[in-house]
């Protein structure tokens, strides 16, 4: 299906690098009003420093080049003040562990409070009534008197519930959810999934998830981009590219997760480690460790380039993908 | 059927804990009365939540904690105290490994050093043997004599993990307590890791505890499988069929939360509530204030983990088979 509408976010070449380190290659990416976009990829692969730049939340040693467009405005350009409106109002970012992105000596009434007269001008009574309803929207019991507690007071998956309501405050358009359910338990993972499914759907905010859980992405995202080494290999609809990966990586990634029905079989693993980024090897990054390598990935960098419909993949086999028959694969 | 390699019966293990600065101690049961039997060669998974005391019940099977209930049999032995002679010489046939490899290795000594000590404490062969049992080790779980010669700092986590795998099978355990080994590897590298482990207790007919968080991870290592919620034992049997019809609501509840690729979250139960405080045990069946079939009768009565099918037992009123039984005849 062609999209019409303009994306809400797109990063176009967007590059990043530490001490002269290059760690983010050129990273071609669209958002879409109101979907759902998974970032997978092992740490270290760039899918947290990708938004953590376009948000220009990287220390000033980062160098990061390229452009982040919100709705055609470019924000790597932009200033100080510019930023503080546009995070937190128009994009809203969560992070793994609640506990620290609190204020622990603030009341959640108080910070939630900051939110909404920053984001949305309110004041007095109007704080209260609106803070109010956001902890009911994210299903914390008795939200009335739970606004005069301190964070300690609630567990874990509260404490994500309650940056969701931070992050909900300014009504943003897309909110960033980096590994937000990696620190809470099976049971609370789903709870805190399910939660945001439910604010989406009464929103319409757009959301990017970056998870190292294939299973969390696969659930929850229309589309998934897998990211290896700081750049995009494989990206398309989720449904297909978790029941058929084209990427020799993406389908190390899913074949190396154990089965939870069905027969045993054995475990697709990658053999080697990831590259260092201070000494990336020539060519294709993921050479090394592919099964299918041969002497021409080591000449040149593969593109991001479409294989067919939506989807499109950062690999030489890309020519003759349908050569290699799907889920054909040597066990290492 | 063979003896069991280890007994486990009834352990307990309790904390004392203090609410605040002045608070009153609380007690807390981080282990109430878990029992299993492992024989040799045989893999139990034990999966559960943070304060499931899954953990505990690894370090109390070992000795490194005591028990202050119950006991531990090895080989048809009552465990001897911890710190003796007699339990040091015992440990040289149980080991175990634990979720971060950095922090179980010493920093400041090369590889091959610390995989060589446990021969070296146990006074195991002379000095060439343990030098070439040391690269036979290596070799094991796929590290090359270079890496021996390596620091901690200079391998990748899966390499880390493997050293200490290595290290562990030095002493050529019959029994090995796996604490969360693999979850702080990245995904690619958990795959290397499990078919390590796989190969490992196939080869070398190790008896496993492989506790974990992961039902994935648990059923493709473990043959048997024990859920834990809150100290106890809530189900255990056969790992394919118990995730495949777990029968005890939170077993339910936790298979359905495992997300999996290609479904989507439709119909999957979700818990209300948090997890339970171990401090504020619930009356009844601990499980009942979180459970979506509950009865008012779960409020009160304890469950008892018992026989509900072949190879499987549970703990839970409403799969009691005496209560099934009357069902079925009502069907």
């Amino acid at each position: 299906m062609p999209e019409v509408s303009p994306p809400l976010v797109r990063l176009e070449a967007l590059n990043v690098a530490f001490d002269g380190v290059t760690v983010l290659h050129g990273i071609d990416l669209e958002v879409r009003r109101g979907e759902t976009l998974g970032l997978v990829g092992e740490s270290g692969s760039g899918k947290s420093v990708t938004w953590l730049a376009a948000l220009g939340l990287l220390p000033k040693k980062a160098k990061v080049a390229g452009r982040v467009l919100l709705d055609g405005e470019d924000l790597l350009g932009a200033d100080e003040k510019r930023l503080d409106d546009v995070r937190g109002g128009r994009i809203a970012m969560i992070f793994q562990d609640p506990a620290s992105a609190l204020n622990p000596v603030l009341t959640i009434r108080r910070q939630l409070g900051e939110a909404l007269a920053l984001h949305r001008g309110l004041t007095g009574r109007e704080i209260g009534a609106e803070a109010k309803r956001l902890l009911d929207l994210v299903g914390i019991p008795d939200a009335e008197r739970r606004l005069s507690a301190y964070p300690h007071e609630f567990s874990g998956g509260q404490n994500q519930r309650i940056m969701i309501a931070m992050a909900l405050a300014g009504r943003p358009d897309l909110l960033v959810a980096d590994e937000p359910t990696t620190a809470l338990d099976a049971t609370i993972q789903a709870q805190i999934l399910d939660l945001l499914a439910a604010v989406r759907r009464e929103t319409g905010m757009a959301m990017v998830l970056i998870s190292h859980d294939l299973g969390v992405v696969s659930e929850t995202c229309d589309r998934v981009a897998v990211m290896y080494a700081g750049r995009i290999v494989e990206e398309g609809p989720s449904a297909q590219v978790f029941d058929d990966p084209a990427h020799p990586y993406a389908r190390g990634l899913i074949g190396a997760l154990p089965p939870l029905d069905g027969s045993r079989r054995r475990l697709i693993s990658i053999p080697g480690t990831v590259p260092d980024p201070r000494d990336p090897p020539p060519g294709c990054a993921f050479g090394p460790r592919c099964l299918h390598a041969t002497r021409d990935c080591t000449a040149t960098t593969p593109r991001l380039e479409r294989i067919e419909g939506e989807r499109r993949m950062a690999c030489i086999l890309a020519v003759h993908r349908r050569a290699l028959a799907p889920r054909e694969f040597e066990f290492a | 059927m063979t003896a069991p390699l280890v007994s486990v019966d009834g352990i307990a293990r309790r904390y004392a804990m203090r609410r605040g600065l002045f608070g009153r101690p609380v007690q807390i049961r981080a282990v109430d009365g878990v029992s299993f039997a492992l024989s040799a060669g045989e893999t139990l998974g034990i999966v559960g939540e943070s304060g499931s005391g899954k953990s505990t019940t690894g370090r109390v099977v070992l000795g490194l904690e005591p028990a202050d209930a119950g006991s531990v049999a090895f080989d048809g032995v009552p465990m001897p105290e911890a710190g003796t002679p007699v339990w040091r010489r015992q440990r040289a046939r149980m080991q175990m490994i634990f979720q971060d490899p950095l922090g179980a290795l010493d920093r400041r000594l090369a590889i091959a050093t610390q995989v060589r000590e446990p021969l070296d404490i146990h006074a195991i062969g002379d000095e060439k043997a343990r030098d070439a049992r040391v690269i036979d080790l290596l070799d094991r779980v796929g590290l090359s004599a270079d890496h021996g010669r390596r620091f901690p700092h200079e391998l990748s986590g899966g390499q880390r993990q493997r050293a200490v795998l290595a290290r562990a099978l030095a002493t050529k355990p019959d029994f090995l307590v796996c604490d969360e080994p693999i979850s702080a590897l990245d995904v690619s590298i958990q795959a290397q890791v499990v078919n390590l482990l796989v190969d490992l207790q196939a080869d070398l007919g190790l008896a496993m505890l492989f506790i974990s968080h992961d039902l994935r991870v648990v059923r493709q290592v473990s043959r048997r499988v024990a859920v834990m919620y809150l100290g106890r034992i809530v189900e255990e049997g056969d790992a394919d069929d118990l995730f495949a019809r777990p029968a005890h609501p939170y077993t339910k509840a936790l298979v359905s939360a495992a997300p999996t690729p290609g479904r989507r979250m439709a119909d999957r139960v979700v818990l209300t509530g948090d997890p339970p405080d171990p401090a504020d045990r619930p009356s009844g069946c601990a499980f009942h204030p979180r459970c979506p079939v509950a009865v008012p009768r779960c409020r009160e009565a304890e469950p008892a983990l018992v026989d509900v099918g072949p190879g499987r037992r549970a703990a839970c009123l409403l799969v009691d088979p005496t209560e099934t039984a009357a069902r079925d005849a009502v069907r």
